[in-house]
């Protein structure tokens, strides 16, 4: 499991890759919530780039679920994209699609969150 | 062993409506349309084999009460909800009333939907017959004794006919009682609460209801892991959605269809059985939920398939 980051302006893009699982899950609690810290109203918003998640158990969602909380808490927005077909199955079994906003790409949600990011994405 | 559920909703035991028959008898008119129903074997034919479950029949209203036949005189059962109340009406029908009988309970914990059938279990009332009520809580005696006293309910406890025990286990260790090898599990529930695993002829049975499983908690799940492992069965708590016992129902006690699924894939348990249904929803909620569980053990198999079934009143499972 891999967590790592990009920026465009206000937006932080972090990317989750491998299998989370009741194993990992203290240590993907550890590496995501340090980019959750400026995840507030007027400071930045976080997109989850899911494309390279292959699997989350409950202990995974149970993360994704402290995440969202302390985001809402702090208004701010934190919003998950691209889920391979198997993770927005079990998003939707476990109802977390009513959790998060899902989008299709990292691009589609740029352009929901800030035009200034999106922009920035495609190298402007 | 054949394992007989008599109450499987959560909480509360509800009962289905006149609106709701009715919604089932329009969709069952709807679907036979068209079709040649002449005899009452082509009939029920239809009702058993071209009907959805939720439309034929229903999951039941009644609360906790699972009964394990092992083939012997005595009978065990596992909380007394009130599937009990049928549970012994069943047996008064088939042995009558001066038949003395013994009876095993294993009691989940002592909130009130899983005693409450036991004011109405008739056999409480007939004198000859022995009712043992296991469980791991210290006050066990004086909630049955409480659930009975005045303004609650009419009759004393005191004024029961049957010679009725209190046995205290103790969680993890292991006892032999009725022709069982029992063990009994501490678990995650307001007051606590014990699953049990029960052992016979190399079958094992898991009973585990109004539980709540953290599983970020890697020991914990170790340890359920553990007590599930390679179960025959496994009775199992699914009230809530995943987001909902991690948000706002986290700490109610309960647990999830996801959960029941990992937890019995990592044991390598043979079959699933969620219980303990959510009062609020429908026949077509439950069987909706039943189809998600399917599919989410579908796409998560590994070397290992897993067996999934939903509970209902009636639901008989042979293991």
């Amino acid at each position: 499991m891999q967590v790592t980051a990009v920026r465009y302006a206000d937006v932080l893009v972090v990317a989750v890759k491998g299998r989370i699982d009741y194993m990992n899950a203290e240590e993907f609690k550890a590496a995501l919530l340090p980019y959750l810290g400026n995840c507030s109203a007027g400071r930045d918003q976080v997109v989850l780039d899911l494309s390279s998640l292959e699997y989350v158990s409950s202990a995974g969602l149970r993360v994704l679920m402290i995440a969202a909380k302390e985001v809402r808490a702090a208004k701010g927005r934190l919003v998950a994209v691209s889920l391979q077909p198997v993770v927005r199955e079990i998003f939707e079994i476990s109802r977390f699609t009513l959790v998060f906003d899902l989008f299709d790409s990292v691009q589609d949600a740029l352009r929901a969150l800030s035009p200034r990011a999106a922009a920035m994405s495609h190298g402007g | 062993m054949r394992v007989r559920f008599w109450g499987t909703r959560g909480s509360l035991p509800v009962s289905i409506t006149a609106e709701d028959i009715k919604g089932k008898i329009v969709e069952a008119l709807l679907a036979a349309a068209g079709r040649n129903l002449s005899s009452r074997a082509d009939v029920e034919s239809f009702v058993e084999r071209d009907l959805p479950f939720a439309i034929s029949h229903t999951y039941g209203g009644n609360s906790s009460c699972v009964e394990l036949d092992i083939g012997t005189e005595d009978h065990v059962l596992c909380d007394l909800g009130t599937g009990a109340r049928s549970f012994g009406l069943n047996v008064l029908a088939r042995k009558g009333l001066r038949t003395p009988c013994t009876f095993h309970v294993f009691i989940s914990h002592l909130h009130w939907d899983h005693i409450m059938g036991f004011p109405f279990f008739p056999h409480a009332y007939i004198p000859g017959n022995r009712i043992v009520i296991y469980g791991g809580h210290a006050g066990m005696e004086e909630a049955f004794r409480r659930q009975h006293a005045a303004p609650c309910f009419p009759v004393d406890f005191s004024r029961l006919s049957a010679k009725i025990e209190f046995v205290q286990l103790a969680p993890g260790r292991r006892v032999r009682h009725a022709g069982l090898d029992i063990t009994p599990k501490l678990q995650l529930h307001s007051g606590d609460s014990y699953g049990y695993r029960f052992e016979c002829g190399g079958k094992a049975i898991v009973y585990s209801t109004d539980s709540e499983h953290k599983t970020d908690d890697a020991t914990a799940t170790r340890d359920v892991v553990e007590f599930f492992r390679n179960a025959d069965l496994v009775i199992f708590d699914a009230m809530y959605s995943l987001a909902d016992t991690v948000s706002v129902k986290e700490d109610w006690g309960h647990s999830s269809n996801v959960v029941g699924v990992e937890l019995c894939q990592l044991a390598r348990a043979r079959h699933l059985c969620l219980y303990h249904h959510e009062p609020v929803h429908s026949d077509l909620k439950i069987a909706s939920v039943l189809q998600e569980t399917l599919r989410l053990e579908e796409i998560t198999r590994g070397d290992h398939t897993l067996r999934i079934s939903s509970a209902y009143d009636g639901l008989e499972i042979a293991v």
